[in-house]
């Protein structure tokens, strides 16, 4: 079981207020994915989660239980960490196994479980090294295994893929995510990267300066951002906005439009501007077009061989379904 | 690309580097070889270098003179016990401010380093009257507590900047992992902090034995150890260079070799932090 609900969280650092009162509930078995900018809270969000951090006011229970003053070990947690954390005196085996000796765990049944978690995340054949003779992935597996062999009600990730590079990265991913198919427990995950967010989550909380801006599931928040905060940060490359006259003909402060619900033409369309940047991934291409009179630059996804060059004239057409309309405080028009 | 150096310009770079180390061995290799000369040979002009008649003979004197073995266990006990008893002030003090600093931490840390900075012989006085109104002149205690004192700045700098090293998120792991705060010392931070307090154990016991001024200032023969053994040759008896210098060479060889076999380690300990 894994159920974690926050009850008017807070948490100021001195006279600084990082989190203001805050719900939220996470279900059990659910992937959530805290998301925001840098400094939004999100880490301090997870440590109060773990027990690192005390809460300044408010409450945090655990399968129903009041967790509020409970220190980490007792909550039933296992946390991820960016750097891994490891031992760096203790080799593979013993790193695994130190939760379970902490829990006076009888050494057979110890040797059983981490000889398990090596299996699963394929470590036995490192298992006598020591962390400083692993590459960045191995580690994180390591890591891995050591939350997992304590079977807790949920495991808390604080960035743990940012350290990796781009190619291991998706890698993980994908074994994080099967991970989570596999236990069906609670996994809760930081990141800056919302396409990590939008990638694993089963339900996503986007966070800005301590604030829940929205929860929902990847594509609810796709498809419905509730704020320009939310619209801004979901999606890549990030949404259009347009304000003033255009913005008005929708009865809206201002319009947003993703970069693929944009048909661009060579010929014909409702806006035209001129083509400057194109950044060609193969499968598509983003055209930056400028000197449209709507924004400073308006980005479109176009397929990856479309013809226009830097300076060429393109005429651009909304899809009429696909716009969002804000007000004038930037919330979502329904 | 890597910056190109011509062979001839290494050849001049590794000449100019073994003239320096040479040129700051020579007196250690001038007192050895002296120590091994006649009394005569010794204060030849123009000096003998290599080619004169060794003997063992200075060496026999020193011993049968004064008893080295007792300067040498002196030397052991001042060294070794200010370094551990500055250890057991100095592991708390650094463990707290490197892992619970406050405000003030780095005033603190600057203040202890400002006391190095003053000359010993300024606090000679004082520090001279109280040993002899305690009674603690020619005492290990006295200069055990004055030499633990001298060092203890320098243990505390080591090992705050050693801790510090230690990753917090560690610590933190441990304590997700259920580990109480003794079991967090135990099997996480002791481990990990074994290699800083070794170095700095082998780097002060190096100072401890070198430093002459109190060792000699607050001695008279009971506890003095080999620093008072080598000044105990150099006044008195006059231009007994020859002799002099074996007693030099018996006071410097236990540490010079305890540092040739120690070296690895000294070297990782005070260059730590310098490359992560």
């Amino acid at each position: 079981m894994g159920r974690i609900t926050l009850d008017k969280v807070t948490k100021s650092f001195g006279d600084v207020n990082v989190i203001p009162p805050l719900d939220l509930t996470i279900e059990d078995g659910e992937f959530v994915v805290f998301v925001g900018p840098s400094g939004c809270g999100k880490s301090t969000l997870l440590r109060l989660i773990a027990g690192l951090e005390d809460v300044s006011s408010g409450q945090i229970r655990i399968d129903g239980n009041d967790a509020t003053e409970l220190p980490p070990a007792k909550r039933g947690l296992a946390m991820v960490f960016q750097s891994y954390a490891l031992y760096p005196h203790m080799s593979v085996r013993k790193n695994i196994a130190f939760p379970l000796k902490m829990a006076k765990m009888d050494q057979a049944e110890i040797d059983k479980r981490v000889n398990k978690a090596a299996e699963v995340l394929n470590l036995a054949s490192y298992i006598d090294r020591r962390p400083g003779q692993l590459s960045g992935g191995q580690r994180q597996r390591v890591a891995i295994g050591r939350a997992i062999v304590r079977e807790p009600s949920a495991f808390l990730f604080d960035e743990p893929l940012s350290n990796l590079d781009a190619a291991l990265r998706v890698g993980m991913r994908l074994e994080i995510s099967e991970l989570h198919e596999r236990l069906k427990t609670t996994m809760i995950y930081v990141t800056h990267d919302q396409v990590e967010a939008m990638t694993m989550a089963d339900k996503i909380v986007v966070l800005n300066a301590g604030n829940i801006e929205q929860v929902g599931s990847p594509l609810d928040l796709y498809r419905e951002p509730r704020n320009l905060f939310v619209a801004g940060f979901i999606g890549s490359p990030k949404m259009n906005f347009i304000e003033g006259a255009e913005a008005a003909k929708h009865d809206a402060a201002t319009i947003g439009i993703r970069p693929e619900h944009l048909d661009a033409s060579a010929t014909e369309g409702t806006w035209t501007g001129k083509v400057g940047v194109s950044e060609h991934l193969g499968s598509d291409t983003f055209l930056h077009v400028h000197d449209t009179g709507l924004a400073e630059t308006i980005t479109v996804r176009v397929n990856g061989e479309f013809g226009l060059r830097h300076g060429d004239t393109v005429y651009l057409t909304p899809q009429a379904d696909k716009i969002h309309r804000f007000d004038a405080a930037g919330l979502r028009i329904a | 690309m890597a910056r190109s150096v011509t062979k001839q310009q290494k050849a001049l770079n590794t000449a100019i580097a073994w003239t320096i180390g040479l040129l700051i061995f020579f007196p250690i290799l001038w007192t050895i070889l002296t120590s091994f000369k006649s009394e005569g040979q010794a204060i030849a002009d123009p000096p003998i270098f290599l080619f004169f008649d060794w003997t063992l003979e200075n060496y026999a004197v020193v011993q049968e003179r004064s008893n080295y073995t007792n300067f040498l266990w002196n030397s052991i006990i001042i060294s070794v016990g200010s370094t551990v008893l500055g250890l057991i002030v100095a592991i708390p003090a650094a463990w707290s401010m490197a892992f619970t600093p406050s405000k003030r931490t780095k005033d603190i840390l600057m203040w202890m380093l400002s006391t190095k900075m003053l000359p010993a012989v300024g606090v000679l006085y004082p520090i001279y009257i109280g040993a002899t109104k305690m009674g603690l002149m020619d005492s290990h205690i006295a200069l055990v507590l004055v030499i633990m004192l001298i060092n203890l700045p320098i243990i505390i700098w080591m090992l705050y900047t050693y801790f510090r090293e230690i990753p917090g998120e560690i610590l933190e792991a441990a304590r997700m992992d259920g580990a109480s705060l003794k079991e967090e010392i135990i099997y996480i931070l002791t481990p990990m902090a074994i290699p800083g307090i070794a170095s700095t154990m082998l780097l002060n016991i190096i100072l401890a034995w070198n430093e002459a001024f109190w060792t000699i200032n607050l001695t008279v023969t009971k506890a003095a150890p080999l620093t008072a053994f080598i000044a105990s040759y150099s006044s008195p008896e006059g231009l007994f260079y020859a002799k002099l210098s074996a007693a030099s060479t018996m006071a410097i060889a236990p540490i010079l070799i305890m540092g040739w076999f120690s070296q690895k380690q000294l070297v990782r300990g005070l260059t730590f932090g310098a490359v992560k």
